[in-house]
């Protein structure tokens, strides 16, 4: 039981972990490209549109997918394997 | 964040409209109907709240019954400050893109809260963050720690509010400093002492959804003058005033200082203890998790519209009419208002930034008074002893102190420039708060010393280094240079205060925090239940 359950938490950390870097390399990622490489971020993609404004755009809608992902991991598998172990007199 | 220092120049200039015909600065009849009627709806929102205020549990968690997308929207409400509606839109309306680097930052630092604090947050706590931290270490003094960084990022954040309330209601309704001030702090008194959580985060909903309902309402009206296409209107900005406005400027010359800013923005927002109380109000760490969820759309979405808003009032306004008004360029959002549906139009926007300063005092009173009230009174002095009837008069009159300290404060500082108070809540919050946080729920090693030396030097050195800063030495005591060169240290407190949480544990050792691990990593996953 313990062991089941302490796979469940280094499991939980693990995506925790790993989703918390990518969020932290997307930010510090557009925001060293700005501190670094201005002309770059001044390209226009299209009419209307640089670079530096469609990145923007993208770290806040990727953080919310981040978000996402995560809140979809834990609602269905994360939850559902916790109700399995307090079923499986777990509960101490 | 960068939006604050503006709000208070605004506080300093009479609104001379020289070249643009604006009515803000006037009275005006809609803007204070707007006023009156959101007065009254959340009052008599806090006079329902106060019949079912029963408990300590209904004062600080409004008895766990808040729905998660309720809380969604009420750390929204919490978050979404005056600053980031004016000063955002503001700033893009005057320097462009350099104005949108605020939009990201203020949001990348929630996927870090889910990721890492929530859940475990609401599996362990009671009331306040400090709960966490007493699950495994000794109270006493980590409950004394916890609410001297807790008390220092809340007063901080309400100065800052209160001196940007006072100027900003000042110049759109045309009353006194000292007046504007009394009516925040009175309101905000109101909902709190009788309504407590409950009241504090309908009031936050309400707020919320009138943000950013007359953010959307106004973006709509800017988009549908490009053909709904946001793209014509950027291009339109850039056609007027040059492809350098879709381009970064000069505001991030330095680049470490920009990630520097970018830290306390990103790591701050786990350690603000109003935004960390909330998770307490909802049922169980499911309804924790998902209400993050729920909250990022509504403030990212919030964000996406300043882009709009922002370009729209360089194109509709223009930037030298709205610097005319107000030198930082905070009335850019109200201008615009006005350019595109009149005097009814720019009163309905003042009432929202005027609820928006409001409802974000009430969230950061109620905070600081869980910290006085349930950490050091019931807990540290009273050892746990307190019965619910004394609980809730210490929590009460922890509410009207704090509240008359806002007052008060808020008329000491006026006219200060108040950049460096926010930017020391975020930076406090993320070097003082959030490093013991995560220490205390990954680390079985950690100790008692150690997160106690990691919560106080942080928020020791934090305080130091911002005023050996520049916005500090250079920009306000006018000295020709500064001792450490950064304007948001969080660069350095950050790391610091995880070394020294590290360094204290390895050097010390508690063997009731590393016994007790397994039995809270457990709860912390599990749940009571």
């Amino acid at each position: 039981m313990i062991d089941r359950f302490r796979s469940l938490a280094t499991t939980r950390w693990r995506i925790a972990i790993s989703l918390t870097a990518l969020m932290v390399a997307i930010y510090f990622g557009f925001i060293l490209l700005i501190a670094f490489d201005k002309p770059l971020m001044g390209r226009l993609v299209t009419r209307g549109l640089s670079l530096g404004v469609l990145l923007g755009a993208l770290v806040i809608l990727l953080s919310w997918v981040l978000t996402w992902v995560y809140v979809r991991w834990a609602n269905t598998h994360y939850d559902a394997a916790l109700d399995e172990l307090r079923r499986s007199g777990g509960s101490r | 964040m960068i939006g604050l220092p503006m709000l208070v120049q605004a506080a300093q200039q009479a609104p001379a409209a020289s070249q643009v015909t604006t009515r803000i600065g006037e009275p005006n009849a809609i803007a204070v109907l707007f006023f009156f009627a959101f007065i009254s709806i959340t009052l008599g929102i806090t006079w329902w709240a106060a019949r079912k205020t029963r408990t300590t549990e209904d004062f600080y968690a409004a008895g766990r019954s808040i729905t998660p997308g309720q809380n969604g929207f009420a750390l929204a409400g919490d978050y979404m400050s005056a600053a980031s509606f004016l000063g955002i839109a503001g700033l893009v309306s005057t320097t462009g893109f350099d104005g949108l680097i605020y939009s990201t930052g203020w949001l990348v630092g929630w996927p870090v809260v889910l990721f890492l604090i929530a859940e475990p947050l609401r599996n362990l706590g009671k009331y306040t963050f400090a709960d966490v931290l007493a699950t495994r270490l000794r109270q006493t003094p980590v409950r004394i720690a916890a609410a001297v960084g807790t008390l220092a990022t809340v007063i901080f954040y309400l100065i800052a509010q209160m001196v940007g309330a006072g100027g900003l209601i000042r110049l759109m309704f045309g009353l006194s400093y000292e007046t504007a001030i009394m009516i925040v702090g009175a309101a905000m008194l109101a909902y709190v002492l009788f309504g407590g959580m409950i009241a504090t985060t309908w009031v936050q909903i309400v707020k919320a959804g009138l943000l950013l309902g007359g953010a959307a309402l106004l973006a709509l009206m800017v988009l549908a003058k490009f053909g709904f296409n946001p793209l014509a209107l950027f291009a339109a900005a850039a056609d007027r005033y040059g492809e350098a406005v879709l381009a970064p400027g000069k505001l991030v010359a330095a680049p470490l200082d920009a990630i520097s800013l970018g830290m306390a923005l990103m790591f701050g927002t786990a350690g603000l203890p109003h935004i960390l109380m909330r998770f307490y109000t909802v049922p169980d760490a499911r309804a924790a998790r998902t209400s993050v969820f729920y909250a990022t759309g509504l403030i990212g979405f919030f964000y996406l519209m300043t882009f709009v808003l922002g370009f729209g009032a360089m194109v509709l306004v223009g930037p030298d009419a709205i610097k005319a008004v107000d030198k930082g360029g905070n009335m850019a959002a109200p201008l615009l208002a006005e350019v595109l549906g009149g005097t009814p139009f720019l009163g309905f926007i003042a009432a929202v930034a005027f609820a928006t300063i409001l409802a974000v005092v009430a969230g950061l009173t109620l905070s600081g008074a869980a910290a006085l009230s349930h950490d050091l009174w019931v807990n540290v002095v009273r050892h746990g002893e307190a019965d619910q009837k004394e609980q809730l008069r210490v929590a009460r009159a922890a509410t009207v102190a704090l509240g008359v300290i806002a007052v008060l404060l808020g008329i000491l500082f006026k006219g200060q420039n108040v950049a460096y108070m926010v930017s020391l809540a975020f930076a406090i919050a993320a070097s003082g708060n959030f490093p013991a946080l995560v220490l205390s729920i990954f680390w079985k090693r950690c100790t008692t010393e150690g997160i106690v030396s990691s919560m106080v030097l942080g928020t020791a050195s934090t305080l130091l280094l911002i005023w050996l800063s520049p916005t500090i030495q250079v920009d306000i005591l006018k000295h020709p240079s500064a001792w450490f060169p950064l304007k948001n240290p969080a660069l350095v407190t950050i790391p610091l205060s995880f070394a020294i949480g590290v360094l204290v544990s390895l050097a010390t050792r508690d063997d009731v925090a590393s016994d007790k691990f397994a039995a809270a990593e457990r709860r912390m996953h599990v749940g009571e239940a």
